[in-house]
């Protein structure tokens, strides 16, 4: 154990942690570009320099490793000076109009230059204009506004194993950018967003539905009612300034109110439903020899990436739709006839903790009514934080409130699809009672939680017993499909969520999203399960009421026309 | 063509760089287009934004159409200091054309190219193979025109 100082503070570090990690555990911020938690070490920005005594050159935190006796200063005037310069040479190849920008007040970059107080920068400002890149539903990229810290790339290429964008050009010319410089929709992007998420300046972010939505609220012809993806309720606090893990429910459902929205409903509910229909289409591909594994299809950035990359694979998908577009489709049909109200009135928002999903409510499949989507705007979490501080809406100090009937009566199974593993354990809670005919004795799936890859659990349904697998992130996915291809694959059931830790991680939640705060999310939504007192998708008796007094039952003609899809390769 | 050329290569990465300059070479236009990269790409199971990083990273791949001889004037800071912006001057002058430009006989396409690895000879440029240093007004002309005679 290495005995080091720090700015004159004696400290035991651990056996090969980097200045960077020990100065964390001791509550010392240096400030990191390029680095990003649970990403590779990079090294390339060098704003996280230390000075070590001793030797002539400053030290990049990030990536040196402390040795017994060193003596690093990471506020020394040196130090400051080097954060100082390249800090005002990254602005001076930045468009820095900060109160045109998405992420002003939000930015790291802009933190940075205001706690080193770059009030005039002595670099002149050299920025060329590069075209914005926003031809597809999801994602917006401002090439203007990047810094090359190269986190993006990381992400995608490693943890989505996708490499969409990389650098392109050299030295002063250098950008960040799809292949030819060009734009995303002419590449394989899934529109995950996990490169949004990690950006830290608005070079990447959601492609925004505010104005869109704010209209529609204003627009007195409009029933426009709200659904909330499971995840939001455990990350919507984030961007409002609360602690990562809070469970903001009910002070989420009385804020939409006070904004505006005429009801509010729970995507949950569809969750419950989605389970019905995709737990049904299992058990009857099982019986009736159909395509297996099955694979679960609710997450829009892991349909894209089957399409684009595996299409090969779509015959493994299940042909039911993702709650989201479920109740899209709901609403325009079923509530506006129960409600008398024309649908073409009917404006379906949703709060999504995800880029893809606006990619999704796009789709031309996901319409009941010819040219009108289902769902008419997605707002991720970031935007409805941004939406309920503009409505001047005090969110802490607000009274919590509960969803509208029907599609606010929920359970628990439907709360957990917001963490990798939620779907299959809401799908094998029903199932197993479905075909068991007789109660679980014990409703938690523990093998299949957590931040594990790939993970696997067996359930036993009546004489027989399967195998079935989770993944989250796109390059575990690709593991578990070679495995399918190979023909060596033992499942049968396999969840799949594009992002790390599930949609609790999304591309749409919170910027710098990192693998601990995902955990804090996940606990907080397994604690939403256990506090309810339904905790499974066919005890929910407003999923009941719709399939007695709308859709018989699971898999009908009527629920085939509403609730499931197809795919295609892209 | 492609193709033919892709059947020599073993399908390994490393391969990268020689397949791209074996197609840029073969043909006259000494491009690479968007369709033969990602043709390259998918030969040898590499994302097409890989493949397209490391062309636009070495100024000898080009994903634009050029002339029969490319001149690379080097614009690194060596040359630079040795007025290798007066050199781009002439030149652009003499063809009638701007950096990444080719002139409308076919003849020229002028780049600018990260250091050559002579310094010691600056400002330097390159036409084809060929380096050149200690350039001035008039040598350039007299290359320039030299190289026009050649056709
Ligand atoms: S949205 Fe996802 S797939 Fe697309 S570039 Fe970003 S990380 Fe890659
Ligand atoms: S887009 Fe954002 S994450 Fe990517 S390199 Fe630029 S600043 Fe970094
Ligand atoms: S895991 Fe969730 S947030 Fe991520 S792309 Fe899929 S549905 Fe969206
Ligand atoms: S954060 Fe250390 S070099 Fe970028």
């Amino acid at each position: 154990m290495p005995t080091i100082t720090i700015n004159n503070q004696k400290i035991e570090a651990k056996e090969g942690q980097t200045i960077l990690e020990v100065a964390k555990d001791h509550h010392i911020d240096i400030p990191t570009l390029c680095h990003f938690p649970d990403l590779d070490v990079q090294s390339d920005c060098r704003i996280c320099m230390s000075e070590i005594v001793g030797q002539k050159k400053l030290a990049p935190s990030c990536s040196t490793p402390v040795k017994e006796g060193m003596e690093i200063k990471t506020n020394s005037q040196r130090v400051y000076n080097a954060r100082k310069t390249i800090t005002e040479l990254l602005l001076s190849n930045h468009d820095t109009n900060c109160t045109a920008c998405e992420r002003n007040m939000n930015c790291e970059l802009q933190t940075l230059a205001d706690t080193l107080g770059i009030d005039e920068n002595r670099f002149e400002n050299i920025l060329e204009h590069e075209p914005i890149d926003d031809n597809n539903p999801s994602i917006t990229r401002n090439a203007d506004r990047c810094i090359k810290c190269g986190r993006c790339i990381e992400v995608c290429k490693n943890v989505q194993g996708i490499h969409v964008l990389d650098y392109m050009n050299r030295s002063h010319d250098t950008k960040v950018a799809p292949a030819h410089g060009k734009f995303l929709n002419d590449q394989v992007c899934t529109y995950c967003g996990q490169c949004a998420n990690v950006c830290p300046v608005a070079s990447i972010t959601e492609k925004s539905d505010l104005e869109k939505v704010t209209h529609a609220i204003h627009d007195e012809t409009k029933h426009v009612i709200v659904q909330t993806a499971p995840a939001t309720r455990v990350s919507l606090g984030e961007t409002l300034g609360m602690d990562s893990g809070s469970i903001v429910t009910g002070q989420m459902v009385a804020a939409l109110r006070r904004v505006g929205f005429d009801k509010v409903f729970d995507t949950d509910f569809t969750a419950d439903l989605t389970i019905m229909e995709e737990g049904h289409e299992l058990l009857s591909r099982v019986k009736e020899g159909g395509k297996l594994p099955m694979i679960t299809s609710c997450c829009p950035g892991w349909v894209n990436y089957a399409e684009q990359k595996n299409p090969d694979m779509l015959d493994h998908l299940s042909t039911a739709k993702s709650p989201q577009q479920m109740f899209g489709a709901l609403a325009k049909t079923y509530y506006a006839e129960k409600e008398h109200i024309d649908p073409n009135n009917v404006y379906v928002v949703s709060i999504m903790p995800c880029t893809a999903k606006k990619f999704e409510a796009a789709r031309e499949e996901m319409q009941v009514h010819k040219e009108t989507a289902d769902v008419d705007a997605v707002l991720t979490t970031r935007e409805l934080g941004k939406m309920i501080k503009r409505a001047g809406v005090n969110f802490k100090n607000i009274g919590e409130e509960s969803y509208d009937a029907p599609f606010g009566i929920t359970s628990g199974a439907g709360a957990i699809f917001g963490a990798t593993g939620g779907v299959m354990e809401a799908a094998l809670r029903t199932v197993s009672e479905v075909v068991n005919e007789k109660p679980l004795e014990k409703l938690d799936f523990e093998d299949i939680r957590g931040m594990e890859g790939i993970k696997e659990a067996s359930v036993t349904l009546g004489e027989n017993t399967f195998k079935v697998a989770v993944a989250h992130t796109l390059s575990n996915a690709q593991k578990v499909l070679d495995d399918i291809k190979a023909g060596v694959s033992p499942y049968a059931f396999i969840e799949v969520m594009a992002c790390p830790g599930g949609c609790i991680g999304g591309g749409g939640q919170p910027y710098t999203t990192t693998n601990a705060k995902r955990q804090e999310r996940i606990d907080a939504i397994y604690n939403v399960d256990t506090a309810m007192k339904l905790r499974k998708s066919h005890e929910n008796p407003a999923v009941n009421t719709l399939y007695e007094e709308y859709l018989s039952e699971p898999l009908s003609k009527r629920a085939h026309d509403l609730l499931h899809t197809h795919y295609k390769p892209r | 063509m492609l193709e033919s050329i892709l059947s020599k290569y073993p399908k390994e990465q490393d391969m990268l760089i020689e397949i791209l300059l074996d197609v840029q070479n073969q043909k006259t236009d000494q491009y690479l287009s968007e369709a033969e990269i990602e043709q390259i790409a998918s030969y040898l199971s590499l994302p097409t934004a890989h493949v397209s990083s490391a062309v636009s990273f070495y100024t000898f791949f080009s994903t634009q159409r050029r002339g029969e001889h490319v001149i690379q004037v080097c614009k690194d800071v060596p040359c630079y200091l040795n007025d290798s912006d007066n050199l781009v001057d002439t030149i652009q002058k003499q063809l009638g054309i701007g950096m990444h430009e080719t002139t409308e006989d076919g003849m020229f396409t002028l780049e600018p190219t990260s250091c050559l690895g002579i310094c010691d000879g600056a400002p330097a440029m390159r036409i084809g193979e060929h380096t050149y240093t200690k350039l001035n007004k008039d040598r350039v002309t007299a290359l320039l025109a030299e190289y026009r005679g050649k056709r």
